[in-house]
């Protein structure tokens, strides 16, 4: 008799567990569902004609005749090719500068001993904690009387440098054992030959995340490229979208807006599937976004 | 040893000398421009010195609205997108088929352009003259009628404004605290079970406490990432964001610096200023409060 009353309790408590499961799976599919729709609502709108998508005043959610016009207009009525070029070019020069300052910096805080170190590394780490905002308007005013509004030195230099990427590749460089170091440098290896040959190497991992945090922080960026910028020859995609929405294909082309989005996003979205692992890896590490 | 300085001046010279020219220096000159008062950048004159510009910024409608609306952002989006995500997160920990396909999936906003996916809500909610949007279908089935969350009333672009910030920033979050529950040691679950403590004591008792650590860290980080609100506005409201009465203080900065409104590099500094003391006293709040709340 008690046997069977606990096989009831144990039955009762998988039927639970599978209602649990259950609601746990229906509330994470509602979530991925929101997450998704604005992603296929936007190919959808982009495959729509024009005239389709006017003449629906409830949207549908499929569409029978697709069509890659708006592709077309995207980049033969707006400079979309311009802007997706010029990002390309920015993210690739910035990200390339900032890794030179960053491992040079990053190498000079883990294996030389030099006069003021911490006190130098301790005023880097300070000046982690200002914010953007607090610098751009100098910044601002610096770049224009340089002259260099509309160019890509006036874009660039600025984000050249993070104490947070210093900081995270100094604390890789650490781990690496002195005893490396000291028996290279038996051997007469020079600083410049033990950071590329064994140094780079060792540590690529923490430079490919920096890599890819610098990447996707390059194509998005906005608020400067703004600032910076306003000859189109210039703009980076972000502000191209915004030029688009504004000014664009007539006010109203939502479909011809939707394949210019589709166009900007795609990029990032391969990337991230290509190295899902090593993104995440990286974000978790040491991203945050806004 | 000399040879060891010039060495090392040598591999930190482009760093300090970036972030000398756009960090430092401007560091110190945001602090002189927000003094000077009547700075002209034409001709890069000034007339006075003093805390007039502060006084200007405080007492300016746009800024109040700004800082009205980015504070409602911080304390709507906050708490909900930290609770939310708290809450993804213990659901896929608690189950191994599909997990990783919805991991993916979740962490897709994070690697999306603001500007770009902020247009496709800006669509889903617009109601126009010939369409009033999905999301107003959606409404009129449950019976209600069509809302103007673009240009509508206030609390109707503030929820739109809120949703895109939590959609926005939730993959961080979500992320974060996954991994913060996975490492939590299978031994003190398995203890609980021993006892046969009831499940939501085991994540009152234990969970929450392991990982509160993460949260705080996230909702510090929350804290400052909100207060900074911009281009999200920007992507769903468009450039002109004091006609749309849905400015936040950093647009407000910007809108001082360039554009139709700009030319005002003082202004901007006071606000720019005023925002840093804000974020700087809440952060040190937090602190505090997950000193005493926090078990390490």
């Amino acid at each position: 008799m008690k046997k069977s009353t606990s096989k009831q309790a144990t039955k009762i408590r998988k039927a639970d567990s599978v209602l649990m499961k259950t609601v746990v799976y229906i509330m994470l599919g509602i979530w991925a569902l929101i997450v998704l729709f604005p992603f296929y609502w936007m190919v959808l709108s982009s495959l729509k004609s024009y005239s389709a998508y006017s003449s629906e005043f409830t949207p549908k959610f499929i569409t029978l005749e697709p069509t890659l016009d708006n592709y077309r207009s995207a980049f033969t009525e707006v400079p979309l090719g311009g802007y997706f070029i010029n990002t390309v070019f920015f993210t690739l020069a910035t990200t390339a500068l900032m890794l030179f300052v960053t491992i040079f910096a990053a190498y000079a805080f883990a294996r030389i001993d030099f006069k003021g170190k911490n006190l130098i590394f301790s005023l880097f780490l300070a000046l982690m904690m200002i914010p953007n905002e607090l610098v751009i308007i100098t910044n601002f005013v610096t770049v224009t009387n340089l002259g260099l509004r509309n160019t890509f030195s006036g874009l660039i230099l600025p984000s050249v440098a993070s104490v947070f990427y210093i900081y995270l590749l100094k604390e890789n460089f650490e781990q690496i054992p002195d005893e490396l170091y000291r028996a290279a440098k038996v051997d007469g290896t020079s600083d410049l030959k033990y950071l590329f040959k064994v140094m780079i190497p060792v540590c690529r991992p923490t430079i490919v995340t920096v890599i890819i945090l610098k990447v996707i922080e390059c194509w998005n960026s906005y608020v400067w490229p703004r600032l910076i910028t306003d000859d189109p020859a210039y703009f980076l995609v972000s502000n191209g979208i915004q030029a688009i929405r504004e000014s664009g294909f007539g006010r109203e082309n939502v479909p011809a807006m939707m394949a210019a989005v589709v166009v900007i996003s795609v990029p990032l979205i391969v990337l991230f599937l290509i190295f899902r692992k090593k993104i995440m890896e990286g974000v978790s590490r040491g991203g945050t976004k806004g | 040893m000399k040879n060891k300085n010039l060495k090392a001046l040598l591999f930190l010279l482009p760093a300090i000398l970036f972030l000398g020219v756009f960090m430092v220096y401007p560091l110190i000159d945001v602090l002189i421009y927000s003094f000077e008062e009547g700075y002209n950048s034409a001709s890069q004159s000034f007339f006075g010195v003093g805390a007039y510009n502060y006084s200007y910024v405080l007492h300016d409608t746009y800024f109040l609205q700004a800082l009205k609306n980015t504070f409602i952002i911080v304390i709507i989006t906050v708490p909900v997108s930290t609770l939310l995500a708290l809450l993804i997160s213990l659901g896929l920990s608690s189950i191994k088929p599909l997990r990783n396909l919805f991991q993916t999936v979740y962490f897709l906003p994070y690697v999306t352009n603001t500007l770009a996916v902020g247009l496709v809500f800006m669509i889903l909610f617009k109601k126009t003259a010939y369409t009033d949007g999905l999301v107003n279908m959606i409404i009129k089935m449950f019976g209600s009628g069509p809302i103007d969350f673009i240009d509508g009333p206030y609390w109707a672009k503030m929820f739109v404004m809120c949703f895109y910030t939590v959609w926005v920033v939730l993959p961080f979050k979500i992320l974060i605290l996954t991994s913060a529950l996975a490492s939590v040691k299978e031994d003190y679950y398995k203890a609980a079970k021993i006892d046969g403590t009831p499940k939501f004591r085991t994540f009152y008792k234990i969970t929450i406490p392991m990982i509160s650590p993460m949260i705080f860290y996230l909702v510090i980080t929350g804290f400052i990432g909100a207060f900074k609100a911009y281009s999200d506005e920007v992507a769903i409201f468009g450039t002109d964001l004091n006609a749309a009465g849905m400015n936040t203080v950093v647009g407000y900065i910007y809108d001082m610096l360039y554009g139709d409104s700009g030319g005002y590099p003082s202004y901007a500094s006071a606000a720019a200023i005023l925002l840093f003391l804000i974020v700087f006293t809440v952060t040190v709040i937090n602190l505090m409060i997950s000193k005493k709340k926090t078990v390490y």
